[in-house]
C-alpha cells in the first residue's frame, strides 16, 4: 500500500551569496549560523492510497520543495517523511531529454529515468507514442520538436509509468487546449485507480476534481489545511480579494489538521 | 529526529545504466555523417600516425617495437584521464536531472566512466590489431587483459566518485583533477619502459594502478607472460580500496547535493 507522510517537516535552504568554502570557513571562525532561507516551515499531513492533495500559495510558498521532498529529492532538516510506493515526479517535463537523440531513444531513457525496466518500457512503448501524438515524428531528432511536442511526450511517458503516486508541479498548461483535457482525464482515470496524486496549481478549479485536501502555503508556513473545497475557496477568496488581513485570518484560524 | 525513507521499489538499475551508458555514446557522434565510426577512425587515426614516428623518425636503441609500448602506455592512460576528468563533472553536468529524478546519484559518475570504457574497448581492440600486424602472436594470456583493464575501471570508478562528490561542494576539484592528469601524465610509463624506473621508485610505481596496469599490458603482449603476482595483488588490493572509499565519500556528500545544485 502507498502512502506518503510529512511529520513536522521544515526544510532550509543555505543562502549561496558565497562559495562554500568561504561560508565553511567564516562559520568556523565566527561561529556564526550561515544565512539560510527557510523554504518548509513544520508541514505536516499524510494522505493514502485513493487520497489527492492539493498545494496552492504565491509563488516562493514552498510548493516546490513540498513536492520535491515527497520526491526523495530533498532530506529534511527536521521532521519526517515517510513515502511508500513508486513515485513519479512530474516536476518539468522532458527533464532528461537530450536535443539530438530521437524522440524514441529519448523515451527510453526517461523511462528508464523512471525506474522501468526492458520489458516494462517495451510494452508502454506504444501507448505512450499514441497518447503524445507523435506517430509520425517519433525517430525524429527532439531537437526538431516543437516546445508542445516535447511536453506531450514528457507527459505521455510520465502518466504511463505507472506511477502509485503522482508529483505533479504547474503542468496544466500542457500543449493545446484539447490536450490539456486529455491531461486531465488521464490524470483523473488514476484517480479512479486509486493512486496518490499531490500536485500544485495555481489554477484551483482544474484541481477541485481529483483532491481530497488541501494545503495553502505562505512562505513556507501553512495559512490553512483541510478538505480540498474549504481551503480553495479560501484561497480564492484571498487571490480575488488581495487584503493583506486575510492571509493573517486565514493563519490565525484552527487549521483542520488532516487524517 | 531527521530521516528519511524513500521506499525504492527497484533494486535492479541496469537497464537504467545501460541507457546511461548509450545515451552517452550515441550523443557524441549523433549529427556526424559518419556517425559512431569516428569513434574507430579517432583512435586509428592517432595510432598510425604514432606508429610512423615511432618506427620510422624516433627509434631508441635496443628496443624493440617502441611504437607498441607507446601506444599502450597512451591508451591506457587516456582513458583514465577522460574518464575521471568527465566523471568529476558529471555531477553539475546533470544538475538539472538530479534536481527532477529521483534516482540514485551514483549512477552518474559511474554511467560517465563506463560510456568512456566503450571508446577504451574500441581502442584496446585497435591496439591489439596493431601488435598483431608488429608480429606479436596473439595468445590465451591476452584475457589477462580483461582483467588487468577491468581492475582500471574499478579504480576510476572509486576516484571518480570521490572526486564528482566533492566537486559539488568545491568546484575547484576538477581543476585539481586535471593538474592531477598532466602531472600523471609524465609519472606513468607511457614514453620510458618500466627498467628505466630507479630501482627506489620501483614499488612506489607499482601502487599507482595506472603505471601497473601499463606495465601489466606490455608484459601481456609484449613478451607475452602473465603479470606478476605482486603486481596483480597490489593492484587488485588499490583498486578495490579505492572503490570502496569512493562510494562511501559519495555516500557521506549525496544527501546534500540538491541543496548545491
Amino acid at each position: 500500500m502507498a502512502c506518503v507522510i510529512f511529520e513536522n517537516v521544515s526544510k532550509t535552504y543555505a543562502r549561496q551569496s558565497r562559495q562554500f568554502f568561504w561560508r565553511f570557513l567564516l562559520q568556523m571562525l565566527t561561529g556564526r549560523e550561515p544565512l539560510s532561507v527557510r523554504a518548509l516551515d513544520n508541514v505536516s499531513f499524510s494522505l493514502r492510497d485513493g487520497e489527492g492533495l492539493a498545494v496552492v500559495g504565491p509563488n516562493g510558498a514552498g510548493k516546490s520543495t513540498l513536492l520535491a521532498l515527497a520526491a526523495g529529492l530533498l532530506q529534511p532538516d527536521r521532521g519526517r517523511v515517510h513515502v511508500t510506493g513508486r513515485v513519479v515526479a512530474l516536476l518539468e517535463l522532458g527533464s532528461g531529454f537530450h536535443p539530438d537523440l530521437t524522440g524514441a531513444e529519448n523515451l527510453r531513457v526517461n523511462a528508464a529515468l523512471l525506474g522501468l525496466t526492458r520489458r516494462e518500457t517495451n510494452a508502454i512503448f506504444d501507448q505512450v507514442v499514441e497518447f503524445a501524438e507523435l506517430r509520425d515524428f517519433i525517430n525524429e531528432p527532439l531537437r526538431t520538436y516543437s516546445h508542445g511536442m516535447i511536453l506531450r511526450l514528457g507527459f505521455a511517458i510520465a502518466v504511463h509509468a505507472q506511477p502509485e503516486i503522482l508529483l505533479i508541479d504547474e503542468v496544466m498548461a500542457v500543449g493545446d487546449q484539447r490536450f490539456q483535457h486529455k491531461c486531465l482525464r488521464k490524470i483523473s482515470e488514476l484517480r479512479q485507480q486509486g493512486k496518490i496524486l499531490i500536485c500544485v496549481s495555481q489554477a484551483p478549479a482544474e484541481l477541485r476534481p481529483f483532491c481530497d485536501y488541501a494545503i495553502w502555503l505562505e512562505r513556507g508556513h501553512v495559512v490553512q489545511q483541510g478538505p480540498a473545497g474549504e481551503v480553495l475557496e479560501a484561497y480564492q477568496r484571498y487571490v480575488m480579494n488581495d487584503s493583506p488581513d486575510a492571509a493573517k485570518a486565514g493563519a490565525s484560524a484552527p487549521g483542520a489538521r488532516l487524517s | 529526529m531527521i530521516s528519511v525513507s524513500v521506499a525504492m521499489q527497484r533494486r535492479n538499475y541496469g537497464y537504467l545504466i545501460w541507457n546511461l551508458v548509450i545515451r552517452d555514446f550515441k550523443i557524441r557522434y549523433r549529427n556526424m555523417s559518419l556517425g559512431i565510426f569516428w569513434s574507430l577512425l579517432n583512435p586509428l587515426v592517432l595510432m598510425l600516425v604514432l606508429t610512423f614516428v615511432f618506427t620510422r623518425i624516433f627509434r631508441p636503441q635496443g628496443v624493440e617495437n617502441f611504437h607498441i609500448s607507446v601506444l599502450s602506455g597512451l591508451v591506457v592512460f587516456s582513458f583514465f584521464s577522460l574518464a575521471w576528468q568527465s566523471a568529476t563533472v558529471s555531477i553539475w553536468a546533470n544538475a538539472a536531472l538530479l534536481k527532477r529524478v529521483p534516482m540514485p546519484r551514483e549512477l552518474l559518475p559511474v554511467s560517465t566512466v563506463l560510456a568512456n570504457a566503450l571508446h577504451f574497448l574500441i581502442q584496446i581492440g585497435l591496439l591489439l590489431g596493431l601488435a598483431i600486424a608488429a608480429g606479436y602472436q596473439p595468445a590465451l594470456r591476452w584475457f589477462w587483459l580483461v582483467y588487468v583493464l577491468g581492475m582500471e575501471i574499478v579504480f576510476v570508478c572509486g576516484l571518480s566518485l570521490a572526486s564528482s562528490a566533492l566537486d559539488v561542494y568545491f568546484r575547484d576539484v576538477r581543476y585539481v583533477v586535471e593538474s592531477a592528469n598532466t602531472v600523471l601524465f609524465w609519472l606513468v610509463p607511457i614514453f620510458y619502459s618500466f627498467t628505466m624506473i630507479p630501482e627506489r621508485y620501483r614499488t612506489l610505481y607499482q601502487y599507482n594502478p595506472i603505471a601497473a596496469v601499463v606495465l601489466a599490458c606490455r608484459t601481456v603482449i609484449m613478451e607475452n607472460r602473465v603479470p606478476p603476482e605482486t603486481l596483480l595483488v597490489k593492484l587488485t588490493a588499490v583498486s578495490i580500496g579505492t572503490l570502496a572509499l569512493g562510494f562511501m565519500v559519495f555516500r557521506r556528500l549525496k544527501s546534500r547535493f540538491a541543496d548545491y545544485l
